[in-house]
């Protein structure tokens, strides 16, 4: 890489595929003739592939390579796969390419490598032959794994009927080849394995040896609830070791050690290994070759207050190379890296962009339908199974079909053209494609009707591969009649298909973010960054939120100088407009348009803005436990942060405190954790122990959930004597004041569960870590913008991993605390995830919506409201009309989905495209009439 | 398009035209990619229009629904099969439970008359109020929906299809329940009401009942 921001100058090395990109449908039939075999690297090599094979079975593209087991590449012998191309696709000439690209901006999103337990012969992977990855076991579990989803031992291929999962592999760890950092993802996804293991078989006994369960994220406490509940589970908190490999029956001994019973030995079919997360596999490579600084496990080190910038300016880093993390942050950081690109590019935006031209469409409404049939061999894919030139000879037979033919693989560039170029020729008005899934191709066969001045929605496919020549390989015949009936009832349909238009609406290109604290500040001055107004709506006299009050994080970032400077930042910003003491009072439009109405500083403001942003925050729960608020020597994580901020000498000074952790939640009431408060109280404890370090501190905690990096804070904490006991939900810690050698003290008692017994504290101190609680505000917030709340009222996104700053409605997004709890690091990450999303959708000048959407017959519709409340998405409401209350669709909210079509009694509500009309005639040509007669000729007969 | 779209005239028109199962495919329950979970809609009306074959005394084997991903392609060839397998050992539609065609078409013609009426009762009464494989199962399953499809549904199809025969030509008490198979007192009753509402008269020359 050469050059700087703005204008880099990258040069990529691309290893040769051996295969034409251009060429290669994805058919595989080089795959299946293939004589190597070879250890299938994407399913961790328990199973063969093939030397020319496809990565995956989703796989972008969806192309095959060569890999270097292949006999031509090694001695030249073979070269099956050339022969059986029927595209020619198989290029042996094909050498490394060099090519040369100028970028702007980058981003390192080069992810992680999971640990390998081979540095290590104590775990006995590679040693014994069923002591598995957890990597290994997520592909046995998978239905395109080794096994084609049978979890089986490699010893004996039988399913393992007792496993153990060893937890914190690699991870946690001081010795050398073991990381120090929780990999933060392991606890989780072993809940995951152990659920999906029980659906896999119910019988199998499942056994996890753990230290701290960390399920700090969003819902994970219910999930850990769920795995833990499950018949023949149980959760162990031991360390354990693997002994011995039993000769005769393979199976591993694991010892590990309960406070009931000692030290115990215990034998298991299979064992699993929670491998950790350790930095991509060239990390030292990469950041050379991009000039950017690691930190100390050899991540990618953020910027001091914005961990998606690195050292280097233009260049970004997003997910796991930022530090080990979970999808959902993995898909904000890399939305958050969007954004600022985005910022530092905004001056030559859409510079690049080529708009493209179709001809004119035709008005075929009033014709006859003219309907043409193009059958695809896909190679041999489908040829090989069903007669294609007898299912063509079919098509010519039925209703309104005028032309039919056969083509090598209709997806090619010359079939695309000649579908375009024959529909023009012969006047078709509607064609069947009869080839692969619609999910793949439908869209380039909709651009071919489009290119002959078609309407796209004239386009229809027929599934005869997956749904008919993969399936049916041995039974050409019945495959060919199959081929036949999918054919007829996709012409069926076809004679029904009306010309749909996509609906533009323009956008407004403001937008609004609901909240002044980090994630509201980040989100707007990166959205007005990329050229758009900003209206930010704080409901107190000053912004910053909750960050007002922490002073420091763990990691020692300065929070009350970083805040000044972003709240100097937006108020000097002319595009942001900040309104303080702001209230909401009124909601109304849609993504793109809407009206908000704020009532600010005694004036009422209505502003019409095209994307919102929610970043209300959260609260923090006020303990009634503890004798909080009774006895002032008892405060709050956030309080005591305050108060050695401030320097307040009691505190700083005092002889010995004691914090207890999980005040408020982790309960029957908030059945969640709040996933900064370990962090928080080892933050609290590490100060007070630089500025007094015999300081007597005791953190009682129930798991200490120091994720990530900040692990090695835990870790300097216990060897800085901070002492960390831990304590059951069952058997909470009692505090009373007492007088102890004539001295007033707050008499913490405790039950020791490593020494089994009871352990009174005496403390000048108490520290609660009270729960992070969803904002007072969220309910009517929620109910303003009509979104919806998780089962722990924090705000729901739209979808939990691939959706984590969108909400299911349009327009609105989120991020910061009002999502759940987490460190500033993270809120900032989302913010600018958010301001992502929000500049998808500002940067366009329209929204558009499908043409498939639902529409109501007015005369109809006797507003019985059905449709209403089968809608999850309120893109139904009701107007009023000259004939009465009607329902009526807003064709930008709806998706399409037709829940409400089959909820309407009078069928008065209709989804385009697959209308009732649509599918009656497809399903009714199911059968063929003749077959129909028959059959009801013959029940007949036996009836008599 | 969802499964949560699959109308119950859907599969009624499969069967009026003679198919002898039908399979539903929908994605993993609770699993949706967007909110809309229409798959639970599904569900409901598989179990609803299951009730209405056991009412019309179709065999509700006939009818399946099942939920998997785009990676359970084993899991479908598997579950098609066996869906297969079992339609086979069943046997053509009417045949297998013995009805003659005419009968069949007559009974499902009748259903098709009930449903927008069906789908106001779903709305109105038959609501789940977990989104749940079991919690559906139960409800479904129990007793006070079954009383509930029973009243509501049951008798409704029963006049349905006295109506349609007395389309016909009128008929006697007996006629009627000779060619519906039920009980000449269960006709009166259902008579009864409908001669209450104005629906049916009795025809005193021809000592029989007749559309009103």
């Amino acid at each position: 890489m050469e050059g700087e921001a703005g204008n880099y100058k990258v040069t990529l090395v691309k290893t040769p595929r051996y295969i034409r990109e251009d060429k290669c449908t994805g058919c595989t039939t080089c795959v299946k003739y293939c004589p190597v075999q070879y250890p299938d690297k994407f399913n961790q090599e328990i199973s063969e592939n093939k030397a020319v094979h496809v990565y995956f079975s989703q796989a972008i593209p969806l192309v095959a390579y060569i890999d270097e087991s292949c006999l031509y590449l090694k001695e030249k012998k073979c070269d099956i796969c050339r022969s059986v191309c029927q595209t020619g696709a198989i290029d042996f000439k094909q050498v490394k390419e060099k090519i040369e690209i100028n970028v702007g901006a980058i981003i390192l999103s080069s992810g992680i490598k999971p640990f390998d337990p081979r540095v290590k012969d104590e775990y006995g992977y590679g040693i014994m032959q069923n002591v598995v990855t957890s990597m290994d076991y997520e592909r046995l579990l998978s239905s395109t794994g080794p096994y084609g989803g049978e979890v089986l031992r490699a010893s004996s291929r039988k399913h393992p009927k007792k496993i153990a999962w060893i937890q914190c592999v690699g991870s946690r760890r001081v010795t050398p080849g073991d990381n120090s950092y929780c990999s933060g993802v392991c606890c989780t996804y072993t809940q995951k394995q152990v659920i999906l293991t029980k659906d896999h078989d119910a019988e199998t006994e499942c056994k996890i040896f753990h230290n701290d369960i960390r399920s700090h994220g969003k819902d994970f406490e219910r999930y850990y609830q769920r795995a833990e509940k499950l018949p023949g589970v149980e959760f162990i908190r031991s360390y354990a070791s693997i002994v011995r490999e039993i000769p005769e029956s393979r199976n591993v001994v694991v010892r590990y050690a309960t406070t009931d019973d000692g030290v115990k030995e215990e034998e298991f079919e299979m064992v699993v290994l929670s491998v950790g997360l350790n930095p991509p596999a060239d990390y030292r490579v990469l950041a050379e070759k991009f000039g950017i600084e690691l930190n100390s496990h050899g991540f990618c080190k953020g910027t001091h207050c914005n961990p998606i910038e690195t050292s280097r300016p233009g260049i970004f880093v997003s997910g796991a190379f930022q530090g080990p993390t979970d999808i959902p942050e993995s898909v904000f950081s890399a939305s958050g890296a969007g954004a600022q690109c985005g910022e530092f590019l905004d001056y030559r935006r859409g510079k690049l962009a080529k708009q493209r031209i179709y001809p004119p469409e035709k008005d075929v409404s009033k014709e006859d339908p003219k309907i043409g049939v193009f059958v695809c061999h896909c190679g041999a894919n489908i040829s090989s199974v069903v007669n294609v030139p007898s299912t063509v000879e079919y098509a010519l037979t039925l209703p309104n079909v005028v032309y039919a033919q056969q083509q090598l693989f209709s997806c090619a560039t010359n079939s695309a053209k000649e579908i375009t170029d024959l529909a023009m020729a012969k006047g078709l008005n509607r064609v069947v494609i009869a080839a692969c899934s619609p999910r793949t191709l439908e869209p380039l066969f909709r651009d071919t009707l489009r290119e002959a001045g078609l309407n796209q929605y004239y386009c229809e496919m027929a599934n005869i591969r997956e749904h008919c020549s993969w399936v049916h390989s041995k039974q050409k015949e019945e495959a060919t009649e199959k081929a036949k009936d999918l054919i007829r009832m996709s012409v069926a349909r076809a004679r029904f298909l009306a010309p749909l238009q996509e609906f533009d609406l323009p956008v407004n290109k403001n937008a609004l973010v609901v909240g002044g604290g980090i994630a509201g500040m980040t989100c707007a001055l990166s959205i007005a960054n990329q050229g758009h107004e900003v209206y930010l709506v704080e409901k107190d006299k000053d912004l910053g939120g909750m960050a007002r009050r922490i002073h420091t994080t763990i990691e020692g970032m300065d929070v009350q100088a970083y805040l000044n400077d972003l709240r100097r930042s937006v108020y000097k910003n002319p595009l942001i407009h900040v309104e303080h003491e702001a209230i909401i009072s009124d909601v109304s439009g849609y993504v793109g348009n809407f009206i908000t109405t704020v009532i600010t500083e005694g004036r009422v403001k209505e502003i019409k803005h095209g994307a919102s942003v929610i970043a209300i925050g959260a609260d923090v729960y006020k303990p009634t436990e503890y004798l909080y608020g009774k006895d002032d020597r008892v405060m709050t994580h956030l309080e005591l942060g305050e108060k050695i901020a401030e320097g307040e000498e009691k505190v700083i000074n005092a002889g010995s405190l004691v914090m207890i952790q999980c005040v408020g939640c982790r309960n029957e009431d908030r059945n969640y954790c709040s996933r900064v408060c370990c962090s928080h109280a080892v933050k609290n404890a590490l100060k007070l122990k630089e500025k007094k370090p015999e300081m007597d501190i005791h953190i009682l905690f129930r798991d200490m959930r120091t994720y990530g990096f900040k692990e090695d804070y835990y870790r300097e904490a216990s060897e800085k004597d901070v002492k960390f006991i831990r304590y059951e939900p069952d058997d909470k810690p009692l505090v009373e004041a007492a007088v102890e050698e004539g001295k007033s003290v707050l008499r913490i008692t405790v039950a020791d569960t490593i020494l089994g017994q009871k352990l009174a504290i005496d403390a000048d101190f108490l520290s609660l870590a009270a729960a992070v609680i969803p904002s007072a505000s969220t309910r009517g917030i929620a109910s303003l913008f009509k979104v919806t709340l998780s089962p722990d009222a924090f705000f729901k996104e739209a979808h939990v991993k691939l959706k984590p700053v969108e909400f299911a409605t349009d327009g609105v997004y989120l991020c910061g605390t009002a999502h759940y709890p987490k460190h500033i690091t993270e809120t900032i990450n989302q913010a600018y995830g958010a301001a992502g999303r929000v500049l998808t959708l500002l940067s366009k000048d329209t929204v558009v919506a499908s043409g498939s959407v639902c529409e109501v017959t007015e005369n109809d519709c006797v507003s019985c409201g059905a449709c209403i409340t089968a809608c999850t998405y309120g893109a139904i409401e009701f107007i009023e009309t000259p004939k009465g209350r009607k329902a009526r669709v807003n064709p930008i909210l709806c998706k399409g989905d037709g829940v409400c079509n089959a909820k309407c009694p009078t069928n008065a509500i209709v989804l385009k495209h697959y209308t009732d009309e649509e599918i009656f005639h497809q399903i009714e040509a199911a059968g063929t009439d003749e077959e129909i007669l028959k059959q009801i000729d013959a029940v007949i007969e036996t009836c008599l | 398009m969802c499964s949560g779209r699959v109308d119950l005239e859907f599969i009624l028109r499969a069967f009026l035209k003679g198919q002898d199962g039908v399979l539903i495919g929908g994605c993993k329950l609770n699993e949706c990619n967007y909110v809309t979970h229409g798959n639970f809609d599904a569900l409901s009306n598989t179990y609803l229009f299951k009730k209405i074959m056991e009412l019309t005394g179709l065999n509700p084997e006939r009818l399946r629904i099942e939920f998997m991903s785009g990676a359970d392609g084993n899991l479908l060839a598997e579950v098609i099969n066996d869906f297969v397998k079992k339609i086979k050992e069943i046997g053509p539609i009417g045949k297998g439970e013995g009805i003659d065609g005419k009968g069949l078409k007559f009974k499902l013609e009748a259903v098709k008359k009930l449903i927008p009426y069906i789908k106001l009762v779903e709305r109105e009464r038959l609501r789940v109020p977990v989104k749940s494989e079991e919690a559906y199962h139960h409800y479904f399953k129990g007793d006070e929906a079954d009383r509930l499809l029973d009243e509501l549904i049951g008798d409704k199809l029963v006049m349905s299809q006295i109506m349609s025969l007395l389309r016909e030509k009128p008929l006697s008490t007996g006629n009627i329940s000779e060619l519906l198979g039920l009980s000449p007192s269960e006709v009166s009753r259902h008579i009864n009401i409908s001669s209450r509402h104005g629906l049916i008269r009795y025809d005193e020359g021809r000592k029989c009942y007749a559309l009103a």
